[in-house]
This record gives structure tokens, C-alpha cells and sequence, in this order.
């Protein structure tokens, strides 16, 4: 088998299309590759869309830790202390415990039955955890920017006489993302490599459909050589990480573009591993 | 007072709940949250240590020590740090079993890679063939530990290479016109000063460790993780206390066992860092001393 017809066979295997049994002996950097890389799929997948409707939610957050109305801030206050507090792994083992409560024929609501056994497969299940959790350290970046915003700007704007929603939209929020951003990028990294955990909690890979980490895993188990498929999910989620790093620097050069070049803040990696 | 547990499914109530809770396997369920304390108490000295290396490496005058060091921070950055935690238990166990082969038996012919089998010969074996499970137990968790320490020693890196170049460069410059040596600016200038500006994050990676302790679980130790999905999983009437799925209840337990621990070193860390703060040349230390003035 050629390495080309092997990409043929696997590159879609995470998704379900393909070559029906993995590979059992023989297996070639090719295989290996080439499923990682399938696998690595189901992990652009959480985390892209994790981050995108996340976004939302932290805004909102954001704004309601911020508020003086202790009937916003509280709950706000609790729901990230919650989510940063506990380790992500945990909150996928009782987001499923919870999932799974459910009543499997689906809950029934004026005549109209709703669905329920979706959610307990991953790729809701786990979507669902990933987009609380990073809304909540998202949340938390944000507050952080909202507090840094230099009063002279809210100042300025009211001295224009802006207030409410257009003081918020013209002067606090676009500050609020410029000062942001460059943690929010960490956060988004994070975030990408928080998606190789989903396997390996309580969501079950449904007929072998796993990420990266889950096909490096499976070769490691088969093979007892953890030297080829764990360094080549590394590389792949080095190139990843690049991937994200060069997007988000372009929006933050779009966010900071009034300023002069040499008062640009550039992004800076931090590490913050496991959540 | 002890209660008579011979018989649970005649009890009821507390008396039940009780007995329940006080089963062996639930002994074991509450040693394993010890274990985890363990780990936390033998990991974050470790990890210190390797990261107060790894900095220090990365500060060095030599080339290639400079070089090791700096790759070592360089690790763990981009690459997710479950992969290095499932990479490193099963290499370092079979670094030692190799190591140990090579000792061992000397005039051992076969490869000791075969295909897809790792053999090493059977005086090889960490730990040996027919140990008792304790031992077993021991090692690994010694397997977590350590890995545990490298990965995080990458992070302390990092916070210590940032808080080492924050001390101002004036202080060193001052020890140096005293006639101190190198090893003496580093020794008394350099590493007492360093802290009030390491102190935020390696904060941050104490609260960071504590929630990658679950993963544990992963590297094939019995932990709370492992316990509660045991103990929680529904039990039929062949067991001596029948109960349905009450893993949702465990898991809700883990949950608050960890954000009783966040909010716990949340608090110490925050007056640690009031002390140390105290007589710095930092925002921190200006607000302090000014409130003292005022006092």
C-alpha cells in the first residue's frame, strides 16, 4: 500500500469516511501521520467553534462582572469562578454524567419532542464544556481589559457627551478588545490544545472517530514506541499554534492600527497549560 | 462507637449512609484524595528545582548550557501539555527498564525492540516480576511525579527567567562594585530579589497544577478520578450496596474539592504576596510602605 493510497484510506477516517479498521500491524510513519492528521480535524473543530461562539458569551460576562447591579455581577462573579476553579477534566466528566440524565426518548414540551441523545456525544457534549469553559477565562481577560481602559478616553468621550450604548460601542469596547487581545490569544492557544483532552474524559469515540492525541494514543498502545506518534501530534499542533498566532496577530494589528508602529504591543506566548 | 455493618442491606437511613461511606473501598477513595496532596507536596519542590535549573541554565555564560536551557522553556510552548504527560511516563519507563537492561544483563543478544514489543530481559523488569501491587502503585506514582516535575519545571523556567531579568540591573551593578563574584551577586542579590517578581506567576502555576492533578488519572494511577467513577457507577443487587448511577454525585464532589482548594491557596497566595512584596522597589512594596507611613 502506497503512502498515497494510505492518505486516501484515512485523511477522512476521524470523520467517519474511508477505511472502516485502523491499521494493526505494520503500521508506517505514513499511517501514522496521515490519521493523526485526520484526527487533528475533530480538534480545529472544538476549538474553532468553542472560540468563536465563546467570544459572545465572554463579552456578556465581561459586562455583567464589571456592572454594579449585584444581581448581574454575582451570578457572573460565580459561573468564572466556577469554570477557572475546577480542572476542565472534571467538568467534562459531569457534563457528561449530566448529559447522560437526560431522558433518552427526549423531553417532551407543548406537544413538540425535543431531542436529548445528541448531547452526550462529543461533538455537542464536549463543545458545549469547551464553549462555558473558555467563555469563562475569556470572560476574565476581558474584565481585566475593561478595568485598564485609561481614563482619559472615558473622560474624552464624556466630554463629547456620549454615554450608554454608544459610549460603549465607540470607546469602551474597541479599547476593552485592543488591550485584550494579546492574552485572549494565549487563551485561544490554550484553548486548541485544552481540545486534545475531549477522548480522554468521559466522551466516548464513537466507532474509533477520535482526535489527534486519541490516533497518536492508539499507536503508542499498539506499538509500545511512544518516539514517532506522540512527536509527530507535537509537530502538528506546533504548525497549528502558528496557524493561530498569525491570525489573531492580524486582527490585532487591525485592532491597533491608529496607533504609531512603535507603540504597537506585539503578542507575547505565555504558557498556561492545563486548565 | 462503631456500627455493626455485617448486614447493610438491613440498614437504613444514616445508619446505612454511614456504613456506606465507611467502606473499604471508600477508604481507599479518601486516601486516594492524600495521594493527591502527595503528588501536589512532592511536585511543586521538584518542579522548582528543575525550573531554578532550567533558568539559571538559560542565564549561563556557556553556549551549549545556555542553549539546553532555553530549548528546555522553549518545550513545552505550542505543544499541548497532556501529550508530553501520556510521551514522558511510558519513555522514562522504558529509559530505566533499557538503563537497567544494559546493567543487567550484559550478554543479552536479542533487540530489545522487536517489532511491536518492548523486551527487556526478565532481571530488567522495574519493578521486578511478582512484586507486591504496592510497589507498583509506588513506582508509578514516583513516574507521575516526575513527569509531572519536568513539564511544570518548563513552566517555573520561564516565570524564574522573567523575575531573574526584572531585578534591576542597578542592584546587580552595585553588588559587582562591592567586589562580589559571580556566584555571590547571584547567590545574595540576585535569587533573594527575584521572588516578589516571580511570585505572580508561579501563583498562577500552583492554581494550574492543582487542576492538572486529575490528570493522574490518565497516567494510570488510582486516583480520585479513577475512585469516583468506580465507586459512583450503578451496583447491582450483587453488591453489598445496591445503588443506581450515582456518579454525577461523586464527580459534583471532585468539583468542590477543587474549587475549595483554588479559593483556599487563592487566599494564602494573596498574603504571601503582601509579605514578600514588603522593602521591594515595586508598585507593590511603594503602597505598602506608604501605608505603613500612614499608620
Amino acid at each position: 500500500m502506497s503512502c498515497w493510497d494510505t492518505v486516501q484510506a484515512y485523511a477522512f477516517r476521524s470523520l467517519g469516511y474511508g477505511e472502516k479498521l485502523l491499521p494493526k500491524t505494520d503500521f508506517t510513519i505514513c499511517q501514522q501521520f496521515t490519521l493523526i492528521g485526520s484526527g487533528l480535524i475533530w480538534n480545529v473543530y472544538f476549538g474553532l467553534i468553542a472560540l468563536c461562539t465563546g467570544f459572545f458569551l465572554a463579552n456578556a460576562l465581561a459586562l455583567a462582572k464589571a456592572s454594579r447591579n449585584p444581581w448581574l455581577r454575582k451570578p457572573a462573579e460565580a459561573f468564572i469562578f466556577v469554570f477557572r476553579g475546577s480542572p476542565l477534566f472534571i467538568q467534562f466528566f459531569l457534563a457528561y454524567q449530566i448529559l447522560i440524565l437526560l431522558p433518552r426518548a427526549g423531553i417532551n414540551l407543548f406537544g413538540l419532542t425535543i431531542a436529548t441523545s445528541w448531547l452526550t456525544k462529543a461533538w455537542a457534549g464536549a463543545l458545549i464544556v469547551l464553549f462555558l469553559n473558555t467563555a469563562a477565562y475569556s470572560a476574565e481577560i476581558f474584565y481585566g481589559a475593561l478595568r485598564t481602559i485609561p481614563k482619559g478616553d472615558l473622560e474624552a468621550a464624556d466630554a463629547y457627551g456620549m454615554t450608554g450604548w454608544k459610549r460603549f460601542r465607540r470607546i469602551e469596547w474597541p479599547t476593552m478588545m485592543r488591550l485584550g487581545w494579546p492574552a485572549y490569544t494565549n487563551e485561544a492557544i490554550f484553548l486548541f490544545h485544552a481540545t486534545t483532552l475531549v477522548f480522554f474524559s468521559a466522551f466516548p469515540a464513537f466507532q474509533q472517530r477520535g482526535d489527534a492525541l486519541y490516533y497518536a494514543n492508539y499507536f503508542a498502545d499498539k506499538t509500545f514506541n511512544p518516539f514517532v506518534p506522540y512527536p509527530i501530534v507535537a509537530f502538528y499542533f506546533i504548525l497549528l499554534t502558528l496557524v493561530i498566532t498569525g491570525i489573531m496577530g492580524l486582527i490585532n494589528a487591525r485592532l491597533n492600527r491608529h496607533l504609531p508602529g512603535n507603540q504597537r504591543k506585539r503578542i507575547r506566548l505565555r504558557p498556561q497549560l492545563v486548565r | 462507637m462503631f456500627l455493626d455493618c455485617s448486614a447493610p442491606k438491613t440498614l437504613e437511613g444514616l445508619a446505612w449512609a454511614s456504613c456506606y461511606l465507611t467502606s473499604g473501598k471508600h477508604i481507599d477513595f479518601y486516601w486516594a484524595f492524600v495521594v493527591v496532596l502527595a503528588l501536589l507536596a512532592c511536585t511543586a519542590p521538584m518542579a522548582l528545582m528543575f525550573g531554578y535549573g532550567g533558568a539559571t541554565a538559560a542565564r549561563s555564560h556557556s553556549l551549549p548550557v545556555r542553549m539546553f536551557g532555553k530549548c528546555y522553556i522553549a518545550m513545552v510552548r505550542g505543544i499541548p501539555d497532556i501529550i508530553f504527560f501520556l510521551f514522558f511516563v511510558i519513555a522514562l519507563d522504558q529509559a530505566i527498564e533499557w538503563t537497567k537492561h544494559q546493567i543487567v544483563c550484559p550478554d543479552w543478544t536479542e533487540p530489545v525492540r522487536q517489532g511491536l514489543e518492548f523486551k527487556v530481559c526478565p532481571a530488567a523488569k522495574v519493578p521486578q516480576a511478582g512484586t507486591a501491587p504496592v510497589v507498583h502503585q509506588i513506582y508509578g506514582f514516583g513516574l507521575a511525579v516526575v513527569t509531572f516535575s519536568i513539564v511544570f519545571g518548563a513552566f517555573v523556567a520561564n516565570v524564574l527567567y522573567g523575575a531573574m531579568n526584572a531585578v534591576p540591573r542597578a542592584q546587580l551593578e552595585t553588588a559587582e562594585a562591592y567586589g562580589m563574584t559571580h556566584r555571590q551577586v547571584h547567590r545574595r542579590i540576585l535569587v533573594p530579589q527575584m521572588w516578589t517578581y516571580a511570585l505572580p506567576g508561579l501563583s498562577n502555576l500552583w492554581l494550574i497544577l492543582i487542576k492538572a492533578t486529575p490528570l493522574l488519572f490518565l497516567l494510570g494511577v488510582r486516583d480520585i478520578v479513577y475512585f469516583a467513577r468506580e465507586l459512583g457507577g450503578s451496583k447491582t443487587q450483587a453488591y453489598e450496596y445496591p445503588h443506581p448511577d450515582w456518579r454525577l454525585w461523586y464527580f459534583l464532589g471532585l468539583m468542590a474539592f477543587y474549587l475549595l482548594m483554588t479559593w483556599g491557596s487563592e487566599k494564602v497566595l494573596r498574603r504571601l504576596s503582601a509579605r514578600l512584596s514588603k522593602g521591594q522597589a515595586t508598585a507593590a512594596g511603594e503602597a505598602l510602605r506608604k501605608a505603613g507611613a500612614v499608620a
